[in-house]
């Protein structure tokens, strides 16, 4: 059994908990006030992701495209991601929504614009 | 000189949203000055996501979110002029502007819609010692640098300051393969959302130093490190609790100021709260027919609260415009009770609510198991719901529908404070 310490992020309150893992499943929380607290436990054991936004150069231009992955992605993929994103070829004209960098390290997720580029 | 019926200055979320507003109110001809080369103001910069909830019930970057409110402003056909610079407006409503392909210009408005948002406090308003060297930037221009420009300021990065700014740019410059080595915080709390403290600061193993402030830069050219020291209760630090991190960067994000130099220009009364410009339910300051909306007003946590804030000052102004506006008679002040600062509006025409009023402020400092409440003449009028947690982080917010006012048509003071339970 291994023990976890993180922070709520379900509300201002910021609940520090304590939080017992077995095979990456949650065993038990303590220190919540409510039960976003357990639901943000689980979830964090278990599969935590996140939102990846950065940037691709485009030759011969000053400004770079923002992009975000269509979805959060899993977080320990979230440095390839960027690595892809870095390798990306950007085909101008861009527009909000078309894929950057498809399926990101076979996440099944796309990385796309986030922003108009002529 | 050229005559508009509402100019908008500024065409950031609050330009744009005022404008769409005034125009869907009926003003043909408006005008949006915007010194940048293109419309969107700092959300342009915010590459990250998290805007939009509010209004468009979908987390959006900060691009997209803009974006959303510029392809409406072209549906439109609004007028704007990018590249141009407001230098003067007068309590007359003069406005002087000047741009590289128009020159000097000079506008007579029937209506102005103040915003200009607001600026980050630099390095000249802490008093850090040490050498002016390169490498000490606000956050937001290492931001602006690294997502607009295409610019990496430096590899080794300390942070002065948790505000959201700061906590954002720990996470991207980590992103661009910087070791940021620790955020300073010089309060017992940050002022960054939890959300950010997490999942910028914590996933990446940044630490938070709480209670810490930098107190000596090194480096002659280029910075080399910073000292920080831990603070006391009077926040000044404690002799021998020094230490030394090299770091080539310095980001800075203590804090943003309203971008009031025009406003006082033309006479604007600032709360010396806010930093912003005193107004009422309609968002029109003292001076007649100027209105201000957005950072500029107050600073914001969500731009959300910017767009509807603004929309409505831009429906005002248009209303001023086309001479649907009644003289509204004397107002009736707003007051900052216990735990509230800088309460928005400032003043109320009591006797002329006719839509919700919504009363935003700054709690003073972090109160758990706490409630809004508002007196009329120092007795309780409306008691809001419980909230677990609030902190000056995180603007407060109560709306109070017109009814209340017209149960107390007599009342001659408006007190907003917070109640916490024993």
């Amino acid at each position: 059994m291994e023990t976890r310490i993180m922070t709520c992020i379900g509300c201002p309150m910021g609940c520090q908990l304590t939080v017992e893992v077995e095979n990456n499943q949650m065993v038990s929380v303590t220190g919540n006030t409510c039960k976003k607290g357990v639901e943000y436990a689980r979830d964090e054991v278990a599969s935590p992701t996140r939102m990846v936004t950065s940037v691709v150069r485009v030759p011969g231009r000053k400004a770079p495209l923002c992009v975000k992955t269509a979805q959060a992605i899993p977080k320990d993929q979230i440095f390839a991601c960027l690595q892809a994103v870095r390798k990306a070829h950007v085909n101008l004209p861009v527009s909000i929504g078309d894929v950057v960098v498809p399926n990101v390290c076979n996440t099944g997720i796309d990385v796309i614009a986030t922003r108009n580029l002529d | 000189m050229r005559q508009v019926d509402v100019l908008i200055i500024g065409g950031g979320p609050a330009g744009l949203a005022a404008a769409i507003a005034a125009r869907e109110a009926g003003v043909e001809n408006l005008l949006i000055l915007e010194r940048e080369e293109s419309l969107g103001g700092i959300l342009k910069q915010c590459i990250h996501n998290g805007f939009g909830l509010q209004r468009f019930g979908e987390e959006l970057t900060g691009p997209e979110y803009a974006q959303r409110y510029i392809d409406k402003a072209m549906e439109l056909a609004l007028p704007y002029q990018c590249d141009t610079m407001v230098l003067d407006v007068t309590p007359d409503r003069v406005v002087t502007a000047i741009s590289p392909t128009e020159g000097l210009q000079q506008f007579q408005a029937k209506a102005i819609v103040l915003a200009m948002g607001c600026r980050e406090r630099p390095r000249g308003a802490l008093g850090i010692p040490g050498w002016r060297c390169s490498g000490i930037y606000s956050a937001g221009t290492a931001q602006r640098f690294v997502n607009l420009e295409g610019f990496l300021p430096g590899k080794e990065v300390v942070i002065l300051g948790s505000g959201d700014i700061g906590l954002i740019m720990a996470r991207r410059m980590t992103f661009e393969g910087c070791k940021v080595k620790a955020c300073v915080e010089l309060m017992p709390y940050s002022s960054g959302l939890k959300r950010n403290i997490v999942q910028c600061l914590d996933d990446y193993g940044i630490p938070l130093m709480l209670n810490h402030t930098v107190v000596d830069v090194a480096g002659r050219e280029r910075l080399e490190g910073v000292t920080i020291a831990q603070v006391g209760e009077n926040l000044k630090p404690i002799p021998g609790t020094e230490q030394y991190i090299p770091c080539d960067t310095l980001l800075l994000s203590v804090g943003l100021i309203p971008e009031n130099e025009l406003s006082t220009a033309a006479g604007v009364e600032l709360s010396p709260a806010t930093s912003g410009p005193v107004v009422d339910e309609t968002l029109a300051t003292n001076v007649p027919g100027i209105f201000a909306a957005g950072n500029v007003l107050h600073v914001h946590d969500l731009v959300d609260f910017v767009s509807e804030e603004s929309a409505r000052a831009g429906e005002q102004a248009a209303r001023y415009a086309l001479g649907q506006t009644a003289d509204n008679g004397p107002a009736i002040p707003v007051e900052n009770g216990f735990g509230v600062n800088g309460v928005v509006p400032q003043r109320v025409h009591a006797g002329k609510v006719d839509a919700p009023i919504r009363f935003m402020f700054r709690p003073r400092n972090v109160y758990k198991a706490v409630r809004i409440c508002v007196d009329f003449d120092g007795q309780e009028v409306l008691r809001g719901k419980p909230h677990m947690i609030m902190a000056p982080g995180e603007m407060a917010t109560l709306e109070v529908e017109p009814q209340l006012f017209a149960d107390h048509p007599d009342v001659s003071k408006i007190t907003v404070r917070l109640e916490v339970r024993q």
